[in-house]
């Protein structure tokens, strides 16, 4: 056997895990300060302490129950794929909670390395971990490390590989004795038929898990029947379910490794955070420093993106005039020349200068921890949307990709809230649509029509939910949400974070908007692009749109900066307010924003939710669009735009 | 009394907690068990959620997730 060795790390929700992931594997895994900034597994084979291995980054799971779809990747992944060791990474900073986990892991029987990563955070708190002590009392070896520097990784590593070839003997939590007759009774007929080891198959049926239970129904259902019967017995002499039993048994059993191995020097003081968190968590100031976070980012993306689009735009029209009068004799040849010209221009021009900027800003919002502060604030209106505020973060991501914000909405509970959540997230308007907004709207027209755009556009999503919770009625469970505390963030996290999007947008959407340019350059010299406008010629209508503007709603579908960068092509000019009026540059802008995700969002909403809700979304997105930009239409012609 | 009734500032001793069972899971995962001293940090505006503190952990929660959680 040649295959290199599976590492896998685990761990509850941002203990960092992707950053210990990235520190050997290079920038692959997005991270950020946030429970459930993975929601899916990333793998690369490194090499690291003189050796290859395949190195697994899972999402975060408090337990190995899996409240949430993001979690339940992690329960999967590591019952189904072989795995060779895991790597527990805790942060050492909430070492009790963190325990809880690595006492379940133990019982899957692989060889297990306890990672106590944030060191320096438990430092600063006054926490000293005797890690001697801990590893005899797991039965585990212990690594203390600080990620996020690469303080203690290498040999974290050198350990971890060591561990892959030698057995294990973990001490694993003893429960109560009648909980331990009752589990020893359970795994005895139960061989690996359930593919996990006995004894972990018969703590997940006693507790209930409901994944585990399934399974067993199938391939062993007298043990279903068997661990129901110990629940009853158990409930009946405790006054308690049985699995309120377990957890609490394993989570005094932490309790106990914690209280033995880790001394806290100072009690809780409160310290510049929770200063911090005065102001921006106040009832009153919380909300006007939200509004003041939100206004400055949109002045910051506006004002260096106009700073670099003016003159980037007339150095590729002196291009473009040089390359006319060079080419005039070879019709063909200058109007593909056109088109590349166009497709490069657009992303130089139109794009890079506000996406930039924007991911900049998002990675910092992300990495401070700021997040779940405007989870939390936002969490009584998002109950009116039948949403609560967790689903606040898909949202926020949504403004940098519609992509990742479809699969983010896999840290929510119920299917529902998802399918909401989904649904309303593929209506905030992404970077590629911001390229829009500012390179359209906001250039031509001035900052205070993007805003009003974005405000339009939060306006429209909450009554869209409104709706949607009309038909969809049912509860909304309540939030739940572990509150990190702030980080400074790094330099380089920051800059390799916006570099790994920004090279998504380099290598996947450039060659589509140069493509689509080239295309459109064709279908004018064949002279075809009328009869692709006579198809969405009824849109262009009722919208007072002219007709050329079809083309590029067309294949602005493919990514919405090519709308913008085909519509300078169509209309034969780089200055389009020479061709439109304000109320058309309005009105196409807003059809925009609202109109068909594009084609990744829609392939990521298939995989989410389905065909048939992927079709859904469509229709109503684009029935939304039509309504909107017609009354925007109106509008602005009475107002005489 | 509920978590829900305690002052801003003030702390509590949790005496049972109730609700659906995927609710249930999530707080004693978040190391929130009958007997845990908690403290209600802060109160959010529009009937909004409420930050506490266990051991060291922060954790908001909705209304009526907190109405749900007996304390002493």
């Amino acid at each position: 056997m040649t295959r290199p060795p599976r590492l896998a790390l685990v761990g509850q929700p941002n203990c960092g895990k992707s950053t210990l992931f990235n520190q050997v594997a290079g920038y692959k895994a997005l991270t950020g300060n946030f429970p459930g900034t993975t929601v899916t597994f990333t793998s690369s084979r490194v090499r690291v302490a003189g050796q290859v291995i395949e190195l697994v980054d899972l999402p975060g799971a408090y337990s190995l129950a899996g409240a949430n779809p993001a979690e339940s990747v992690a329960q999967d992944y590591l019952l189904t794929q072989n795995v060779d060791a895991i790597i527990n990474v805790v942060d050492a900073s909430r070492l009790e909670r963190g325990l809880d986990l690595t006492l379940e892991l133990l019982e899957l029987g692989l060889p297990v390395v306890l990672a106590l990563n944030m060191m320096d955070e438990a430092h600063r708190q006054g926490i000293t971990l005797d890690q001697e002590k801990l590893s005899a009392a797991l039965g585990v070896p212990v690594a203390a490390l600080v990620a996020r520097k690469g303080v203690g990784v290498r040999e974290l590593f050198a350990t971890a590989v060591r561990a892959c070839r030698q057995p294990t003997a973990p001490n694993r939590a003893r429960y109560s004795r009648d909980v331990e007759a009752a589990l020893a009774e359970i795994a005895a007929p139960l061989d690996r038929r359930l593919g996990l080891p006995p004894r972990l198959a018969a703590i997940k049926l006693l507790e209930g898990d409901p994944k585990i239970t399934a399974l067993a129904r199938e391939r062993a259902p007298a043990a279903v029947a068997h661990a129901a019967q110990f629940q009853r017995a158990l409930t009946a002499s405790r006054g308690r379910p049985a699995e309120v039993i377990i957890n609490s048994e394993r989570h005094t059993a932490a309790l106990n490794l914690c209280e033995a191995c880790a001394t806290v020097a100072r009690s809780r003081t409160f310290d510049w955070r929770d200063r911090i968190d005065d102001v921006l968590l106040h009832p009153v100031w919380g909300y006007v420093a939200l509004l003041a976070i939100l206004f400055a980012f949109f002045q910051f993306v506006y004002g260096v993106g106009t700073l670099i689009e003016e003159p980037t735009l007339a150095l590729f029209d002196n291009v473009l005039a040089t390359l006319e009068t060079e080419l005039r004799g070879i019709p063909l040849a200058l109007e593909l020349v056109k088109g590349i010209v166009a497709g490069i221009s657009g992303g130089f021009a139109i794009v890079l200068p506000y996406l930039v900027p924007f991911l900049i800003g998002l990675g910092l919002l992300e990495d401070i921890g700021y997040l779940p502060r405007v989870a939390f604030l936002v969490d009584g209106l998002m109950h009116r949307l039948g949403l609560h505020g967790k689903a606040v973060i898909p949202f926020i991501l949504g403004y940098g990709c519609n992509v990742p914000a479809v699969m983010a909405t896999r840290i929510l509970e119920e299917p529902r809230e998802r399918v909401i959540a989904a649904t309303l997230a593929t209506m905030v308007p992404c970077a590629a649509r911001l390229t829009v907004v500012f390179g359209l709207a906001a250039f031509y027209l001035g900052p205070a029509y993007a805003l009003g755009i974005y405000v339009l556009n939060l306006i429209i999503v909450a009554l869209t939910g409104a709706i949607l919770m009309r038909l969809l009625p049912e509860e909304t469970p309540g939030l739940i949400l572990e509150m990190p505390v702030y980080r400074l963030p790094t330099l380089k996290t920051i800059v390799a974070k916006s570099y790994y999007r920004v090279r998504e947008f380099v290598v996947v959407a450039w060659p589509i908007l140069i493509a689509g340019s080239i295309a459109l350059s064709l279908l004018e010299f064949l002279q075809l692009d009328h009869w692709v406008n006579a198809l969405f010629a009824p849109v262009t209508w009722l919208l007072g749109l002219p007709d050329a503007v079809g083309t590029t709603l067309i294949f602005g579908v493919l990514r919405k900066e090519l709308a913008l960068v085909m519509l300078r092509q169509a209309l034969n000019t780089s200055n389009v307010a020479a061709a439109l009026s304000a109320g058309q540059m309005l009105t196409f802008t807003v059809f925009v924003v609202f109109y068909i995700p594009c084609l990744a969002t829609l392939a990521a909403l298939n995989r989410e939710l389905g065909r048939n809700k992927m079709l859904g979304v469509a229709i109503l997105t684009t029935g939304i669009a039509l309504v909107i930009a017609f009354v925007v239409r109106v509008g602005m012609g009475l107002l005489g735009g | 009394m509920t978590l829900c009734e305690i002052q801003q500032g003030s702390q509590a001793k949790i005496v049972s907690i109730g609700g659906g069972r995927t609710a249930q899971q999530q707080l004693r995962e978040l190391g929130l068990f009958p007997g845990d001293t908690v403290r209600v940090l802060r109160r959010a505006a529009f009937q909004g959620p409420l930050l506490i503190e266990c051991r060291g952990t922060q954790i908001a929660l909705g209304r009526g997730v907190a109405a749900k959680v007996v304390v002493e």
